[in-house]
């Protein structure tokens, strides 16, 4: 396990970009529901969002832990990386189940940052939690597909040139198992939107850029498949233990922030002639979220290992992002509730981050599929599903 | 162009900084350590000077195992060299000591440009580079605003009460920057990595052929006699007026009778 500080040097640098991106920036975003460009682009072209991709294709060739520690920062900061941490690891299913042609052809654009692959189109409406229940269909006609069907929650599609997409190219009835039949796409948006793929902004309670997505007769040419006819589903399932990872680590940098700030507040605020920190009250919830935060923190670290050991890493990665997304929302919570009144005003740092942070509950998973994961693949449990 | 850079690793002043019980020094227990801010002004304006007229950057720091992070931070930014001088008997160095060490240093390697941060944020001496300036036997300039080189000189501006003070000072030269000279970058990724890859040198007095006797704690001038933290700030006095006038009339009668300023 890294010691403390085996990732200094890459927090300082984060810190110091972020440090460029103060609060004030992302409440003005977040008032006027714009995209963070000018943050994404000092993160792209820092070379951040290439730590993922190996050196031969113009990456740093990092671990899912340093990878990590990029976005925990940038939360810990007060900023939000869910505008472009997806151009961390959705490229790893072209990196891991791409030929060498589309890895030649992809991965160093994005690299640079040319290309931006950071949409990934999995959600379906009627299918929800049940992936492999997905409707969207593409048929195969001699040297392309044609896809046509719905998804939903797909975020950052405009902002993206890219999308993965996720279809079913063999009807459920016909395949042996649940999962098969699926196949997974890299689709050009810049080509096809507003022609056969049209999207419609979802806007929500955090300014996060999701959108429904529809798709009419896409034509998507062979060599655009990534892995084999029917292997989509676990082309995906790979990169899902990477994302549980990141989005562990945002977690943990959330629960970081609201401890840092609300134990700050509870130093300064004066109340009954002392600071309202002197209140075991207002101490212990404070004590308890940091407390969480860490373990859920070693949590992380402990499936960032395995996964950058090669070895597998489902469990923990599940358990990671479950407990982090917990802690930091448990943090939120005692913040909001040492700030008072001013943890609902506006411009307090607390509310943007406490509505950001409940996301993570919900997406990119939500609690209960991650407990009947658990449940079903670790303690054996009948499958309840 | 040859630039080389001196920095100093310094205790993060964003946090709080405590003094010894017993008054011999900072309490370094926990302290963030980081490269000097006027420092990493310095590091960029070297950088800048390299990408306009090619040649290369070296940053040198006289300090303790622990300040190699400090050059590591410049080479991340975008340094080529690093060159760390350390020796038990300039623990308690003074800062004239400190200036004959980088002296030696820089005298051994090609140097068109010698730029150091007008202070350092620990102690905010201003010694160093001036007295470097001297030990070399160079012309100067200190808190510098602006530089530009030109054939053999560099045209400086410092910013002086009421005004903008220009000089042409010849080149090889030492120069102390201000931080309004420029706003420093942010390393990369492929910057971070690359400063964790490189090898740091660390000399020591013997490698420099410098006597411990002439420039470490024993030849030291100025001893620190003792630290007080700074006196505790009193609560302040708080006034209900009946009305904004009297409000006003007891802010001045404060001010006249008590503060003294009017
Ligand atoms: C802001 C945002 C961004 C998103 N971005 C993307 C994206 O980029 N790409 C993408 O593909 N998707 C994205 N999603 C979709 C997200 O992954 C889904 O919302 C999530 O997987 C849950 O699906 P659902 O909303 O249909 O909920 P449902 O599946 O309808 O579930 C609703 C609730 O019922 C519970 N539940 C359902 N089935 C069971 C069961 N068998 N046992 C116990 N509890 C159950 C769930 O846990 C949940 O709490 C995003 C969602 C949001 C909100």
């Amino acid at each position: 396990m890294p010691g403390p500080d085996s990732y200094r040097d890459l927090r300082e640098g984060v810190r110091k970009l972020c440090a460029r991106f103060p609060e004030s920036y992302w409440r003005e975003l977040d008032e006027r529901e714009e995209y963070p460009e000018a943050f994404v682009r000092a993160m792209t072209e820092a070379g951040y969002l290439a730590a993922l991709i190996p050196p031969e294709y113009g990456g740093a060739g990092l671990g899912v832990a340093e990878a990590s520690v990029i976005l925990e920062e940038v939360h810990r900061s007060g900023g939000n990386a869910a505008a472009c941490h997806a151009q961390m690891y959705v490229m790893g299913a072209i990196l891991r189940h791409g030929t060498p042609e589309q890895k030649q052809r992809y991965l160093p654009p994005i690299a640079r940052g040319e290309l931006r692959l950071q949409a990934f189109a999995v959600t379906e409406p009627e299918a929800g939690s049940d992936t492999p229940s997905i409707r969207t269909t593409a048929v195969r006609r001699g040297d392309r597909y044609v896809i046509s069907g719905q998804k939903v929650w797909i975020s950052r599609v405009q902002h993206s040139d890219l999308m993965l997409l996720l279809a079913r190219t063999t009807p459920a009835d016909q395949t042996r198992r649940r999962g098969e039949g699926l196949s997974l796409f890299l689709v050009d948006l810049r080509a096809n939107l507003g022609k056969t793929v049209h999207v419609r902004p979802i806007r929500t309670m955090i300014n996060h850029h999701t959108a429904e997505v529809f798709l009419e007769d896409l034509e998507v040419p062979l060599e655009d498949r990534i892995g084999e006819e029917g292997q989509g589903f676990r082309c995906i399932l790979d990169g899902m233990n990477v994302e549980r990872i990141l989005i562990a680590a945002e977690c943990v940098g959330d629960g970081d922030y609201f401890v840092d700030r609300a134990v700050a507040y509870a130093k300064e605020r004066r109340v009954f002639g002392r600071p309202i920190g002197q209140n075991q009250g207002v101490q212990f919830p404070l004590a308890q979220a940091y407390a969480r935060v860490r373990a859920a923190d070693l949590m992380r670290f402990r499936a960032a290992e395995l996964y950058d050991a090669g070895l597998p890493c489902g469990p923990e990665a599940n358990m990671a992002k479950l407990l982090a997304a917990e802690a930091s929302w448990e943090a939120a919570n005692a913040a909001l509730q040492t700030f008072g009144g001013y943890g609902f005003a506006r411009e307090y740092p607390i509310e943007r981050k406490f509505r950001e942070t409940r996301l993570y509950q919900v997406a990119p998973v939500s609690t209960n599929l991650v407990l009947a994961y658990l449940a079903h693949n670790v303690l054996g449990l009948p499958r309840s599903y | 162009m040859d630039v080389v850079v001196c920095v100093k690793q310094v205790p993060d002043t964003e946090q709080p900084i405590r003094v010894r019980a017993d008054g011999s020094g900072i309490d370094e227990q926990g302290l963030n350590w980081i490269l000097n801010y006027y420092d990493e002004h310095a590091v960029e304006e070297a950088l800048r000077v390299r990408e306009r007229h090619g040649g290369t950057v070296t940053v040198v720091c006289v300090g303790p195992p622990r300040a190699t992070e400090a050059l590591r931070t410049a080479l991340a930014m975008g340094a080529d060299e690093a060159v760390h001088v350390w020796d038990p008997a300039l623990e308690g160095a003074d800062h004239l000591g400190v200036s004959r060490v980088l002296a030696e240093v820089v005298r051994r390697m090609p140097h068109d440009l010698v730029l150091c941060g007008r202070l350092a944020t620990d102690d905010n001496a201003s010694v160093v580079g001036a007295a470097l300036a001297e030990y070399l036997g160079l012309a100067q300039a200190t808190a510098i605003a602006k530089l530009e080189i030109g054939d053999g000189v560099a045209t400086v501006e410092r910013e002086v009460e009421g005004g903008v003070e220009v000089l042409r000072v010849p080149l090889p030269a030492v120069f102390t920057v201000e931080r309004t000279i420029n706003e420093p970058r942010y390393p990369t990724l492929p910057g971070i990595m690359k400063a964790k890859r490189k090898e740091i040198r660390t000399l020591s007095l013997q490698d420099l052929g410098l006597d411990p006797a002439q420039v470490g704690a024993a030849a030291a001038r100025v001893r620190y006699a003792r630290f007080d933290p700074p006196p505790r700030r009193e609560a302040g006095r708080v006034v209900t007026p009946e009305s904004p006038e009297e409000g006003a009339r007891l802010i001045a009668q404060f001010l006249q009778d008590t503060a003294k300023v009017l």
